[in-house]
């Protein structure tokens, strides 16, 4: 797109609602379910446009943002289809807002292509994920975790993206403000991995007041028109951003570009381009690595989760300790990218780890990636439709610590 | 941890669900208590089968989903079918007298407590509200979450304009527990 306006200053200095304003934000302490609570999570970060199709079991976190967003000012597009949803956030998000749709398998499946678009362009936005049991339309209003590799690797192309895992409703209005941070301080879309539970759970939704919610801001630029480069980047390999209608000529392309976002297909400007799109999050592995630790230190078992399956986990872990057996349990936060390093120190240590995860044994494998033979490595896989009974875990926890 | 696992049973449009909401707020946020929700129900909007269940608890709860609860409150005879066998032994079954019959292959132990929810509501003015009658009834006769923090909870939970009417049925539900808990004691 080419954009001319008439605007003398730099697109930072506007009225635009990229903060945590008070019409947004619900401070107070509310017993609402974890659609909600994501909901009201994206509105006290900023979030001003969401396009989406409604889909169980994510319909909720749609329906209560059209009610609520005419109250706050912003925009609500029903769309067509997971298509339309997805590329209709990319453009309000060069037009300026923040920006998230939100769907369940089927509908991520076809918004794979618009990944792979943000990507490349660099376009911040949050894409929310509550998982249901596939393959296809597969269990629509029961859980499962079974799109994460999906989240990984969903669109074609190498690319890094972030990753979200919720295991409670006050989370999901906590970690959804981060997914808005993370988005804009990296440029990239951010997966918020919810599942069914997680979303149609019901508990206590403590929310601040908006000035003790941390949030980031776009990277706008503070160049001139002319002096402003649309795609390069500074020492942090983001970019800075502007919005349509600021007077600044950009061009913004799905093809591999050079820094003024023209086409330049060679193999130069495609390592140049691939090379730091990639590096702007591996680089920033550690800083970006959120996991909660119990007990893991000393451990002989370690039990590796993630979402919904983290709570179930936690109570086999506690009868284990019972048992007498020394476990510890590494929950993933952020599930993408992957805290290897972390798994790889405990490694030497720990004899076993173990891993349940409402899918047939996804996040295992960066287990094993991790580990790498130097402990043993157990998959408790879980084809979905409910979450797995305590007991299984604790069996599989109690054949490792042998 | 000491923590009471509740089950609400009942068919799609009675207030099942509300139900289990109004405990789990009454307890987490008006008791300063710890509650989680889950909800099942069936994709038609009327009339499927319906369960909500509530775990309420000192501390924070890890697995949410409740196996054999120790309070089960129905309002349909389907749902005491499905359900019944489910309570753990000891526990307390609440029920709605006039729509249920109670029979006896309950788990050992169990109290049974029933309430002629519906004829009560019809009587206040309105069916509707028989859930209401029902959720004062479980804090009239298990006392899980006191009576103020339930109140609340209903003022706070019914559509604005109807709280009058519920917190008459909240309490018409609550007198008659405690005095049914009176008489059995």
């Amino acid at each position: 797109m080419t954009l001319r306006g008439g605007r003398d200053g730099p697109p930072g200095d506007t009225e635009e609602t990229l903060h945590a304003d008070p019409k947004g934000v619900l401070t107070g302490i509310h017993f609402i379910d974890g659609d909600h609570a994501a909901c009201e999570g994206a509105l006290a970060a900023g979030c001003r446009f969401v396009a989406g199709y409604p889909i169980t079991p994510s319909t909720e976190v749609v329906e209560r943002f059209a009610a609520r967003i005419p109250l706050v000012g912003g925009v609500f597009i029903q769309m067509e289809d997971e298509i339309a949803s997805s590329i209709a956030i990319l453009g309000g998000a060069w037009a300026g807002k923040k920006v998230m749709t939100v769907t369940s398998g089927p509908g991520l499946s076809l918004m794979m292509e618009h990944v792979g678009l943000a990507v490349i362009t660099e376009t911040p936005c949050v894409i929310v994920d509550v998982q249901r049991g596939g393959p296809s339309t597969g269990l629509p209003t029961l859980p499962a975790q079974a799109d994460m590799m999906q989240a990984k690797w969903g669109s074609h192309g190498d690319y890094e993206i972030i990753a979200l895992s919720p295991n409670s409703p006050q989370e999901c209005f906590d970690l959804i403000v981060k997914a808005f941070n993370l988005a804009e301080t990296y440029r990239v879309p951010v997966f918020f991995m919810m599942d069914e539970v997680v979303g149609h759970m019901t508990e206590r939704v403590v929310i601040p007041a908006p000035e003790a919610i941390e949030i980031v801001e776009r990277k706008w630029t503070q160049k001139k028109p002319g002096e402003y480069r649309v795609f390069q980047a500074d020492d942090d390999m983001v970019p800075e951003m502007v919005k349509a209608g600021d007077g600044y000529r950009i061009h913004v392309t799905g093809l591999t570009h050079d820094d003024r976002g023209y086409p330049a297909m060679n193999p130069q400007a495609q390592d140049k381009l691939v090379t730091r799109l990639v590096n702007k999050i591996r680089a920033n592995r550690d800083k970006l690595v959120d996991v909660r630790e119990d007990g893991v230190e000393g451990a002989d078992v370690v039990v590796v989760s993630f979402g919904i399956t983290s709570r179930v986990a936690a109570a086999a872990v506690e009868a284990a300790r019972h048992k007498g057996v020394k476990v510890g349990h590494l929950r993933l936060v952020i599930t993408w990218p992957f805290p290897a390093k972390r798994i790889k120190e405990l490694a030497g240590r720990a004899k076993a780890f173990v891993v349940p995860e409402l899918n047939m044994g996804q996040m295992v494998l960066e287990v094993e990636r991790a580990v790498a033979g130097k402990a043993a490595v157990i998959s408790v896989p879980h084809a979905g439709g409910t979450v797995h009974e305590p007991e299984t875990i604790l069996t599989r926890i109690m054949e490792a610590a042998q | 941890m000491d923590k009471s696992e509740i089950r609400v049973g009942g068919l799609g449009g009675q207030g099942v669900i509300l139900c289990g909401m109004i405990i789990g707020k009454a307890a987490s946020i008006y008791d300063g208590k710890h509650a989680t929700l889950i909800q099942s129900f069936g994709p038609e909007a009327r009339g499927s089968a319906c369960s909500a269940q509530v775990s309420v608890a000192d501390e924070p709860i890890g697995y949410p989903y409740v196996k054999n609860p120790d309070v089960l409150i129905v309002m349909s005879p389907d749902a005491y079918t499905q359900f019944a066998p489910q309570l753990r032994p000891g526990g307390v079954l609440l029920y709605e007298n006039e729509l249920i019959a109670v029979d006896d292959k309950l788990p050992a132990g169990v109290k049974a407590f029933g309430i002629p929810a519906t004829r009560l509501a019809e009587e206040l003015g309105r069916r509707l509200v028989l859930n209401i009658v029902m959720t004062g009834f479980f804090a009239g006769v298990t006392g899980l979450v006191s009576f103020e923090a339930a109140e609340n909870a209903v003022k706070s939970s019914v559509p604005r304009g109807t709280e009058d009417l519920n917190l008459r049925a909240f309490r018409k539900g609550y007198e008659y527990g405690r005095e049914l808990l009176a008489k059995a004691s």
